[in-house]
């Protein structure tokens, strides 16, 4: 019977885990937005004037990476509650 | 299905009488010293034999790579910051050579957070010091009144460890899941013509098209990954000398 109950709340536990992840990763949009905008401009830009196409690309880069942040930072949380189940140890 | 994500593996471990692990060297760490040996290897055989006026292919792409690394400081950084660039250089290689190794069938180190933490607090503590030097103690303390100056001070190094992990291990847990995906679907191709799966197992889905996400999640990304962690670590060491 304890056991039952035991794998009851494991069951919750884990499908709650799921369900954040899930949520967690809705931090993917912003920087999705984001990176699209930046592009959209850095093309604007070399359409505008093909010669500086060197020196704009590595900086759109740099910029990418650094909007991308906040969207590695869901994906780290959303890693961590599939694959390392910190909230499993509070059931004892 | 079986989707194993696993961590890096323990390769070298010592333990005591009650069986518990007193020290461990973990599977990244290994790796890191093959890549070493590596770049180590490049260079002896790229710098054997240099002349003044260079006569093979070796040498010059020795000097090519030079070049690169001191091209990509001079205009980051400035002729002043020119001590920087083989740092900069074993950096970019070390990062490079570690997150493409993926393709020959090893774990990434960077796919391990502790090696992209150590990467991230060797340049927090380059920033510091370029920060202290450049302005004094006091100065530095002083900015440190304000509790947002710290939370800014601290996210630096925590943003660049999670962006080069989180890029690398999400690109790798990808490629797991689509290897256990193109391993179910063989499977039932398999039983939907009549091939018992136990006894003749050959995945036929997982030849050729997981090499299309490998381009882009290995190369593409490692790639820019590494270019993004040096070039941060130029700018903020830059940023903290003004």
């Amino acid at each position: 019977m304890e056991n039952e109950a035991l794998l009851q709340a494991q069951s919750i536990v884990l499908a709650g885990q799921a369900i954040g992840a899930g949520l967690a990763m809705i931090a993917g949009i912003g920087p999705g937005i984001g990176e699209g905008y930046a592009v959209g401009k850095t093309i604007e830009t070399i359409g505008r004037q093909p010669e500086i196409k060197g020196e704009v690309t590595p900086t759109m880069f740099v910029g990418c990476a650094v909007a991308e942040t906040t969207g590695i930072y869901g994906l780290f949380v959303a890693i961590m509650l599939l694959f390392a189940n910190p909230f499993l140890k509070y059931l004892g | 299905m079986n989707i194993d994500v696993q961590g890096p593996r323990r390769m070298i471990q010592l333990l005591d009488a009650e069986g518990n692990i007193r020290f461990a060297i973990s599977e990244s760490v290994v790796t890191g010293w093959l890549v070493i040996l590596a770049v180590l290897a490049v260079c002896l055989i790229l710098t054997h034999n240099m002349q003044k006026v260079p006569a093979g292919k070796k040498q010059c792409a020795a000097e090519y790579i030079v070049n690169f690394c001191n091209k990509m400081v001079r205009s980051n950084m400035g002729e002043d910051c020119m001590n920087y660039a083989p740092y900069i250089g074993a950096l970019f290689s070390y990062i490079l050579l570690g997150t493409l190794i993926s393709m020959l069938g090893f774990r990434s180190i960077t796919a391990d957070i502790s090696v992209t933490g150590t990467l991230a607090a060797v340049t927090f503590v380059l920033i510091t010091y370029n920060k202290i030097h450049a302005h004094g103690i006091g100065a530095y303390l002083k900015t440190m009144i304000n509790p947002l100056n710290i939370i800014s001070e601290v996210a630096t190094p925590v943003a660049m460890a999670l962006r080069l992990f989180g890029n690398v291990a999400g690109g790798m847990i990808i490629t797991i899941i689509l290897y256990a995906a193109l391993g179910s679907a063989s499977g039932a191709l398999y039983n939907l013509i009549g091939i018992h799966a136990e006894t003749y197992y050959f995945n036929i889905f997982q030849i050729g098209i997981p090499a299309v996400l490998s381009v882009y999640f290995d190369l593409f990304s490692g790639t820019i990954q590494s270019y993004v962690f040096i070039m941060l670590t130029m700018i903020y060491i830059q940023m903290g000398r003004e």
